[in-house]
């Protein structure tokens, strides 16, 4: 169950072996993962177990101790910093906690990938920046506030405005409704669902919350003590036959998961 | 043998992080020179550090010119060499109080605003979000700050070297019954451009320092909240250490023997 076929069409993104420790502690520990062209990836797994380690690897905001990463078939790791460059132009991020430029309104936040990387001149920028802030649901007078005059929600939506603003090819999602209500939280899912599809993205998610990674997944990976230890379709991970699997999906404190509760 | 390693600790650590600071500092000053630039972003910060710091280090500088021309009256008054003072006023203040001055009260005001300004953005991932937008941190943050760092503390330490010689020039004509104009042309004729020229070289020294400490411990803090203070402390006092460790060396290179 926890191949997924060899297909012959190269990955998207393709993780051998991924291992990173922050001085004693080792985060993840030979973490192989492949991501399909246009297929929509959500990793679960309790707090701490590396998942945003994870993802900051692959964009290479942390250097891997060991292990390959491949994007499009080109080997990441080690790569110099102006070809990083360019790999990194194929991505889009939403950030946990947003991660909005605070010195900037909503509208030059959106805008900044199409200006600083695409060089885009300031007034198209705008309107493109409008026109996205319209995809997923905001007016354009949204647009000319700061970002510290959002509720938490809508500095979401913010945030996934800007990452696909520069229609990128890959999509990175950091537990996108983690902190929102239920509805807006299924609002986003339904966004990023949304905006996936219409532009064709490849998209890796991860989260905690099962309701969500229900409604954004394709397929689901399960990162336990800094591996993935189970993964196949959305469909099946009700029987997914796998002791871990079914305590997280079901929340049960009893199981093969332990949890570090120090008091 | 537990003491030698102690001290070897200290000395690999003390080299480490002067290692780092050079990387960074290296890598930030190249962002300086290789496009794309950001001159709104160097505007801003040339705005903030050179305009907002007018009236402290302007405050600053009045009340050291009144101050030295205060103290070396009662001292020289006493072997009459009373004529000596517009020169002490202005050679104190070019080569050393208008740069140090400055420098420690811009450390203030503006490294401590930088290390919790990229502070912050570290710690609510601003700086990683960057980099998905393909745009460099250094190149973006780094450089824009360094520079205007660089070249606004010379025309700060300038305006505050022509205040500070109003000051002692005030307190010397208006208080101490001085001749204006031979205050003034003494003033002048004991000046010489290396005063002026060390003092300026000074500032820009003290400008990228200030500068450059803000951005490494901004950059680099860490642990949200606690993390920036921390990096904000930091910041002021590795800057206010460096400026006058810095100034003993190109004093004695420009002036020792
Ligand atoms: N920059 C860092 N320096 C030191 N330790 C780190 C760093 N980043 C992450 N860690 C450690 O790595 C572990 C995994 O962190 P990570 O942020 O990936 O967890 P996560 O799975 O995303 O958890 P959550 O669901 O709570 O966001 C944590 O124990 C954390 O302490
Ligand atoms: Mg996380």
């Amino acid at each position: 169950m926890s191949e997924n076929g060899a297909n012959s069409a190269p990955k998207k993104i393709s993780v051998r072996g991924l291992t990173k420790s922050f001085g004693k502690k080792q985060v993840l520990q030979g973490l192989d993962i492949d991501v399909g062209a246009q297929e929509s990836l959500v990793v679960i797994g309790g707090s701490g177990t590396g998942k945003s380690v994870l993802i900051k690897s692959i964009i290479g905001l942390l250097n891997p101790d060991a292990g390959t990463i491949k994007i499009d078939g080109e080997t990441v790791t080690g790569m110099s910093g102006s070809e990083r460059e360019r790999i990194t132009g194929k991505f889009g991020m939403l950030f946990q906690g947003a991660a909005l430029f605070d010195s900037l309104t909503v509208w030059e936040n959106v805008a900044f990938g199409l200006i600083q990387a695409r060089g885009m001149a300031r007034g198209l920028a705008k309107e493109k920046a409008i026109a996205t802030l319209a995809q997923v649901g905001l007016s354009s007078d949204v647009g000319e506030l700061a970002p510290s005059e959002l509720s938490g929600g809508m500095q979401k939506r913010v945030g996934l405005a800007r990452a696909i603003a520069t229609e990128p090819e890959i999509i990175f999602f950091d537990e996108p409704t983690t902190g929102l209500d239920p509805i807006m939280g299924s609002v986003i899912d339904d966004l990023i669902s949304k905006c996936v599809r219409e532009l064709g993205a490849t998209a890796l998610s991860i989260t905690h919350d099962m309701a969500s990674a229900r409604r954004i997944a394709d397929r689901v990976a399960m990162i336990y003590e800094g591996r993935i230890i189970w993964d196949g379709p959305v469909s099946e991970i009700d029987n997914s036959g796998n002791p871990h699997v079914e305590q997280f999906i079901n929340g049960r404190s009893e199981g093969p998961i332990q949890m570090q509760v120090t008091g | 043998m537990n003491f030698l390693r102690l001290i070897g600790q200290v000395v690999l650590g003390f080299f480490s992080i002067v290692g780092r600071v050079s990387l960074f500092a290296l890598t930030g000053v190249s962002h300086i020179f290789r496009p794309p630039f950001f001159p709104r972003l160097v505007l801003r910060q040339m705005i903030e550090i050179g305009y907002y710091s007018l009236p402290v280090v302007g405050l600053t500088a009045i009340f050291t010119g009144m101050v030295l021309a205060l103290q070396s009256y009662t001292g020289f008054s006493r072997f009459s060499a009373e004529s000596a003072i517009p020169n002490v006023v202005v050679l104190s203040i070019t080569r050393e109080l208008g740069p140090v001055l400055a420098g420690l009260m811009v450390a203030g005001r503006i490294g401590a605003a930088m290390a919790a300004e990229l502070g912050t953005m570290r710690v609510t991932e601003q700086i990683d979000a960057l980099t998905t937008l393909s745009t460099n941190p250094f190149k973006y943050l780094i450089a824009p700050r360094l520079l205007a760092g660089l070249s606004m503390l010379p025309i700060l330490v300038l305006v505050a070297d022509l205040i500070g010689v109003l000051g002692g020039y005030l307190v010397s004509v208006h208080l101490l019954d001085f001749n204006a104009t031979t205050y003034l042309r003494n003033t002048w004729n004991f000046v010489e451009s290396p005063d002026i020229i060390s003092g300026l070289v000074k500032a820009a020294v003290f400008g990228f320092l200030i500068s450059l400490m803000g951005c490494y411990h901004g950059y680099y803090s860490k642990g949200g909240a606690q993390g920036v203070g921390q990096a904000t402390t930091n910041a002021v006092v590795s800057a206010a250490i460096l400026i006058l460790s810095f100034n003993y060396v190109i004093t004695a290179l420009f002036f020792g023997q």
